[in-house]
């Protein structure tokens, strides 16, 4: 599988991004409005101040004089500490104030002519310092003697450059601050998106190894193409395996019944031979005949065990009749190699549901295993014990398991490592592992305590 | 004290020849190591300012001192039109001081140590009051025995009409015309209420006494020459106290005009550095009792104005150039003069 990128970290940087770009446009505007609403305050300030000189000036004795407010200049302040500077001019002549403050330059090429008497605004350089400078001019006197007088009056722009630090400085840390905020969220937003997924992974991820029903798990729209596809997929492989299951089921049993007849044929003929030597030549194929089918019985059994674990047909069942028609059934085997089965089976019925036909071939399995593996002139213990789970157990004198793990040995078609000179299918442990498992139990293997020899258990909940 | 009058050089106090602005006394300092000369020119008198001057000297022994007195507007014009070179102006005008600040006179020292301060104690990180100098009333103890005395300028108003025998040609004041304080003091006073201008209306019929300096007010009301005199510097006044008999200090209840002396550091200085550590001492003297009681310059505190919520600190800023325009000036002067001088 070929990585190539992430979606959600494709989404989590591309709504990161975007969040970095609001940020920045929030930024840039919040400080152009709030820039703009403090430049405008300070104009509003010194058109009110030059306004309320202008309103004092009054004409007297043929001349202009003007008795400047004291609030005209404090109001001025009362916001900042900033530098002021005003200048009265009657006629172009400086009637008071700094006479070398530049008045704004009228603006002719601005769309809105200014009316007479409205204020100027200007931004200029005076004694080394930025000033805002506002002007007003108003007619002075009577119709005869009538003045044109500009007053005009400026401030340094400290305060508003602090004030625009202050704004810089906050906008700043609300912008960062969304960002934060908006990355932390389109992080949550990229997760839960992507939960969908997360969620059908975990789905199909804890399924068992046969278990290839179509996905049925809620679904998002832009998903539903690729559960089909898997859906369509896992119905092929299932129909695939199945019939490979079945080919095998089949040539078993086309195996088995022929191997019947040559068996039955074999026997006759053992009858009718006296040679001592010729006895034992038939007897050995009698043998191999035996494990042949055997064998084939073990592969319908796992075909069995296959299809039925599928669609587990549960009843209720006495364990301990189950235990022992097994013994029942395997006790002619036994006795052939002077096998002792002895059975440890309560007397009180112990119930379980569960499918008796499966757990029958377990049983057989386990125990004709043990069979097998026995020395002859053994014993072999076969106990049901109710405890915290119900558990059969098998406990025989033969070699044992050796070094092999249970994992391995429950592995299709795989023997322990000490069974040369028996022949074997190495299905038994599988089937019977696959029966505890689809009756949501488990089998465990261990040593004899009571001396050589190894214990298999079959553990079903209660 | 001794070390000054070993070490103080006095030069006379005549005008230099190239100085345009009048110096009244001009003393040196010189330190025993000398690395650095701090000058400074100050509208305080030599006896109110040497303590401070020695007490910094002591701190920072490596520097001389030349410390130049002379007037409010003598401050003002040096420093303005002569370009004249200090590296601290120290002055009781406000007004003045705030012009020089306000039209690009002064550096700015930020980062000075106003944690003591009230906001109203420095202006832009130039202006730095170090001083609170209330204007007061002084009465004659033998014209209000018994304690009674006008507790408001309606009141004094009343006083003064109810008895126009008695007060005829015995009241006082500032000349606004020849004095800065007087003026800075009148023209807040005509800010504040209008009982001011019915003041020196009732003043000017009772053929008020007009005066140049606060010491020959008190001298002249302790005398019994004045039965009383209106606005007259608080700090001097209490300074003659213990010197002088026959006179009360009253702080009006309406309202009390606190002038604030201030340094500010040309922007001319050649010795900023200095200068910075001087202001900082400055601002440090509430902590220092007993150079206030030496220096008879009583340091900004913020509790006597919880005490006494009529003490109104005047405030820097832009107001304080109106009375400076030449038109105000003019007028409020004209307005002063019909009512003070009735011929």
């Amino acid at each position: 599988m070929k990585l190539r990128g992430s979606i959600r970290r494709r989404l989590f940087f591309q709504l990161a991004g975007v969040a970095a770009l609001l940020s920045v446009a929030f930024f840039l505007v919040l400080r152009e409005v709030a820039e703009g609403a403090a430049e405008g305050t300070q104009d509003e300030i010194l058109a009110a101040s030059a306004t309320a000189i202008a309103d004092s000036l009054r004409s007297e004795s043929g001349g202009v004089t003007l008795d400047l407010p004291y609030s005209a200049l404090s109001m001025l302040g009362t916001v900042s500490q900033d530098r002021v500077f005003y200048r009265v001019t009657v006629a172009g002549e400086t009637l008071t104030g700094y006479d070398d403050l530049p008045q704004p330059a009228r603006a002719p090429q601005s769309a809105r002519a200014p009316q007479p008497g409205a204020p100027v605004f200007d931004t200029l350089n005076f004694r080394g310092d930025d000033v805002r400078i506002v002007s007003i001019s108003r007619r002075v006197g009577s119709q005869a003697s009538q003045a044109q007088v500009v007053v005009t009056v400026a401030q340094t722009r400290q305060g508003l450059a602090a004030i625009s630090r202050r704004i810089t400085s906050t906008a700043t840390s609300i912008g960062v601050g969304f960002f934060l905020l908006a990355t932390a969220l389109s992080l949550l937003a990229a997760g839960s998106a992507l939960a969908p997924i997360d969620r059908m992974t975990g789905a199909v991820t804890r399924r068992g190894p046969q278990d290839l029903r179509p996905v049925t798990a809620e679904t998002p729209a832009e998903l539903v193409p690729l559960v089909e596809a898997l859906n369509s997929f896992m119905g092929r492989l299932r129909a695939s395996l199945s019939r490979t299951e079945d080919f095998i089921a089949e040539a078993a049993h086309r195996v088995r019944t022929p191997l019947a007849t040559v068996r039955a044929q074999a026997e006759v003929v053992h009858r009718k031979l006296s040679k001592p030597e010729h006895k034992r030549a038939i007897r050995e194929m009698i043998r191999a005949i035996d494990e042949s089918s055997r064998s084939a019985g073990q592969m319908l059994d796992h075909a069995m065990v296959t299809f039925r674990a599928d669609s587990l047909a549960t009843e209720e069942l006495g364990l301990g009749n189950l235990l022992t028609e097994t013994c029942d059934r395997l006790g002619p085997t036994a006795d052939l190699k002077d096998i002792t089965i002895r059975r440890l089976i309560p007397e009180e019925p112990i119930r379980f549901n569960g499918d008796g036909i499966l757990l029958q071939a377990a049983l057989m399995n386990i125990l004709d295993n043990a069979i097998k593996y026995s020395p002859e002139d053994s014993e072999i213990t076969v106990a049901l014990v109710a405890g915290e789970d119900l558990c059969f157990s098998v406990t025989d004198e033969g070699r044992g398991f050796g070094d092999m793990g249970l994992e391995r040995l429950t592995t299709r078609y795989e023997r322990g490592q000490n069974v040369g000179d028996i022949v074997g299918s190495g299905l038994g442990l599988t089937i019977a592992d696959d029966v505890a498992r689809v009756h949501g139990g488990r089998l465990s293997i261990s040593e004899n305590t009571k001396g050589q020899g190894a214990c298999v258990s079959l553990h079903l909940p209660r | 004290m001794r070390i000054a009058s070993l070490a103080a050089l006095i030069w006379a106090s005549v005008a230099v020849a190239a100085q345009g602005f009048e110096v009244e006394e001009r003393v040196f300092y010189p330190a025993e190591n000398e690395q650095s000369v701090l000058s400074i020119i100050s509208t305080a008198d030599r006896e109110a300012f040497e303590p401070i001057l020695l007490a910094f000297q002591s701190e920072n022994p490596g520097v001389s001192i030349d410390y130049t007195i002379t007037g409010t507007t003598d401050v003002m014009q040096a420093i303005q039109d002569e370009g004249a070179v200090f590296d601290l102006a120290i002055s009781s005008a406000m007004d003045l001081q705030t012009k020089l600040a306000n039209d690009g006179f002064a550096q700015s020292y930020p980062g000075a140590p106003l944690g003591r301060l009230p906001d109203w104690a420095s202006w832009r990180n130039q202006l730095f009051a170090f001083t609170q100098e209330p204007a007061v009333l002084v009465v004659s103890t033998a014209d209000f025995p018994g304690g009674i005395t006008p507790r408001t300028r309606d009141e004094l108003i009343a006083v003064l009409r109810a008895q126009p025998g008695k007060f005829r040609g015995r009241v006082g004041t500032y000349d606004v015309r020849r004095s800065g304080f007087g003026y800075l003091m009148a023209t807040q006073d005509s800010r504040n209420s209008e009982a001011f201008w019915r003041l020196m209306e009732v003043m000017g019929r009772l053929d008020a006494k007009l005066y140049c300096c606060s010491g020959d007010m008190i001298r002249d009301v302790a005398s019994g020459k004045l039965a009383l005199a209106y606005n007259v510097l608080g700090s001097y006044a209490r300074s003659q106290k213990d010197l002088i008999e026959g006179f009360e200090i009253i702080e009006l209840e309406d309202y009390v005009n606190v002038m604030l002396r201030t340094a500010l550091i040309p922007a001319s200085a050649e010795n900023p550095a200095d200068a910075r550590r001087f202001i900082d001492f400055l601002i440090g003297m509430g902590g220092r009792p007993e150079l206030v009681s030496q220096s008879g310059l009583p340091a900004i505190d913020t509790t006597s104005f919880d005490n006494n919520t009529a003490l109104r600190p005047i405030r820097f800023g832009p107001g304080l150039l109106v009375f400076l325009d030449q038109l105000r000036r003019s007028s409020f002067l004209k307005s002063w003069e019909s009512a003070l001088l009735q011929e």
